[in-house]
């Protein structure tokens, strides 16, 4: 029986934040993408010849993919990963996607009697406030995070932050480090002995544009 | 919570109709077909165990349980394995059974779920039970009849990936004095983390040399010859004889020749503080999550007090069935039968003939040919009707 047979390798990417630097890292790796990948609507779309498929998906969708194995492989935030806790190989930091997990409130907070959160990382934000010993109770928004603190709907928010431009612009600073995020190369647990040729190739492409010092 | 809707089932639980049960029992045969010939016996055991013995005694965590109170007050669980239920029982109704024992089972466990769907609650298992063996050749036996079970099954590819929990022990204590680091690299493991993995090492202050092998367990995957590169990792003690055991595990496995199926995999952790030396996992080509796992679990027995080394597997039947192939041939044609009353006599008679002949025969009761329906025509083969008496 080959082990190398039906070694075809379906990568789940993420359409969002991190997308464009991505592709530019897929490229940098020396793997054939299209110019579909980057203006299709398209959601699966095979490169010919390269025994590669991708598959477009929203950035909190990407692990869930790959758990279940409809994606070998994945590339995705760390704040995605912590958040959404699923089943599968971390096997690189890509070095790309930089920001900081943070807790921002207005600049005039001040601890509450009965401190409200809001985010759209949940399981970050509750775990974290449990680690110092704080209880808060939080709650779970979309997007446009900033809003809450601004409208009083709770007195801190907990979110990921690159440049920081857009806590100033709404008169938020930030309080509280939690980590680091950065994008991740993931991969399934059964593709990752079933199509190891494949996965530890494009592990080790990925490796290679990686500065060594930080691998 | 809302109240359930008459459709609505507790969550990870799953009817399973006739034509994907038909398919399992025709798993089942096989496996039980090639698991008996190495002198398994099958086994069974109840449903539900006290928490304070098997539940307390099992590898599943306690979270993972469904627990319950008896008329008595004592939280019972449903069995969420059947390697624990075996160990009592090899340890009380059997305790005077000389070693080894083989077992094996085909049986529903129970695991309670919390994320959403994909995930079954009960789900049933095909697994084997070695108890008694400590030796290599056992750990072999349980793996080569795991290769010949899913080759039996018919699955088209498959892999069966093997580690040894001492092998990762053993390295982490020959390169890691303190305690809280090992255990977090350990999770890290466990987790799959090699990111996380890969940041703790860096930020320790270690010899580059014990770095380098630290960083080289995570590339110990693949075959025969990743036993010398692990040899070359380790200085002395656990790591070594770890190493060791698996180099004669291999040569077992090559004299059964199933070594074509298999992989090493170093740093293979499938649960912590359960499995003691060898493990392993299988897993099929287009399937997502792993088919089988099994291995060396020499502390369970004691437990229930008569210690033996012992190892096993379990098949996961839902998976199993996502990777074989459609059963050949068509099911067996399905006859009609309809009949008036006054030649109920002759037509069951003849119904029974015909069933004796290999046909599946349902009778009905009519008045006249015409209440046989369109629909009938559809599901039926062939339709015989007894209406008229016979002169």
């Amino acid at each position: 029986m080959s082990l190398d047979r039906s070694q075809k390798l379906t990568i789940a990417m993420p359409k969002g934040r991190i997308f464009e630097e991505a592709v530019h890292f897929l490229q940098q790796a020396g793997l054939q993408v299209t110019a579909e990948l980057q203006d299709s609507r398209k959601l699966v779309i095979p490169v010919e010849n390269a025994q590669l498929e991708f598959i477009l998906a929203k950035p909190t969708d990407v692990p869930t993919y790959v758990e279940y194995g409809v994606a070998d492989v994945g590339v995705v935030g760390k704040d995605v990963l912590l958040e959404e806790e699923r089943d599968v190989y971390e096997l690189l930091d890509l070095q790309i996607g930089y920001c900081r997990m943070m807790v921002a409130g207005m600049p005039d907070w001040k601890p509450t009697e009965a401190p409200r959160v809001a985010t759209k990382y949940p399981k970050i934000a509750s775990r974290y406030f449990r680690e110092q010993g704080q209880q808060v109770e939080v709650i779970k928004l979309n997007g446009s995070v900033e809003l809450a603190p601004m409208i009083g709907l709770a007195d801190r928010i907990v979110d990921i932050v690159s440049t920081g431009r857009t806590l100033k612009e709404n008169g938020l600073i930030e309080l509280e480090h939690i980590c680091e995020i950065t994008t991740r190369l993931i991969a399934n647990r059964a593709s990752y002995r079933m199509k190891s040729g494949a996965v530890d190739d494009i592990a080790q492409k990925f490796m290679e544009v990686i500065p060594r010092s930080i691998r | 919570m809302t109240k359930p809707l008459g459709f609505e089932k507790p969550l990870g639980m799953r009817d399973i109709l006739p034509d994907s049960l038909v398919k399992q029992r025709h798993l089942e045969r096989a496996l039980r077909k090639c698991i008996e010939p190495w002198g398994y016996e099958e086994i069974s055991t109840p449903s539900l165990e006290y928490y304070d013995t098997v539940g307390v005694a099992s590898a599943i965590v306690t979270d993972r349980m469904f627990r319950l109170l008896d008329k008595q007050g004592h939280t019972v669980v449903l069995r969420p394995d059947m390697t624990t239920p075996i160990a009592r029982v090899v340890s009380s109704l059997y305790k005077d059974v000389p070693l080894p024992i083989r077992l094996f089972y085909q049986a529903n466990v129970f695991r309670a779920q919390e994320k959403e769907a994909g995930r079954n609650a009960e789900f049933f298992q095909t697994g084997i039970e070695l108890i008694g063996d400590a030796s290599e050749d056992a750990d072999a036996e349980a793996i080569a009849l795991a290769v010949f079970c899913l080759r039996a099954a018919g699955v088209a590819t498959f892999r069966i990936a093997i580690g040894h929990v001492d092998f990762v022990e053993g390295l982490l204590e020959e390169e890691i004095a303190d305690e809280e680091v090992k255990s977090q690299f350990r999770t890290f493991l466990y987790e799959r983390d090699f990111v996380g993995y890969r940041q703790l090492l860096s930020s320790l202050e270690l010899p580059g040399e014990s770095k380098h092998r630290l960083e080289s367990l995570l590339r110990l995957r693949g075959g025969k010859g990743k036993i010398d590169e692990a040899r070359e990792l380790t200085v002395n003690g656990k790591a070594r004889r770890a190493v060791d055991t698996v180099a004669s595990l291999w040569d077992a496995l090559e004299a059964y020749g199933v070594t074509d199926d298999l992989l090493l995999d170093f740093n293979l952790i499938s649960n912590l503080n359960y499995y003691t030396g060898v493990v392993f996992e299988g897993y099929a080509a287009d399937l997502g999550s792993p088919l089988l796992g099994g291995g060396r679990y020499d502390h369970l027995a004691a437990q229930f007090g008569r210690p033996a080394p012992a190892t096993g597997f379990a098949i996961k039947m839902d998976r199993l069935l996502l990777v074989t192939p459609e059963m050949d041939g068509p099911p067996p044609a399905r006859v009609l039968l309809c009949y008036t009353a006054q030649r109920r006599r002759e037509a069951l008679a003849e119904a029974q003939l015909l069933r004796e002949d290999g046909l599946v025969v349902v009778t009905r009761l009519i008045e006249q040919e015409s209440d046989v329906t369109d629909s009938d025509k559809a599901v039926y083969a062939k339709i015989i009707c007894m209406t008229q008496k016979e002169e």
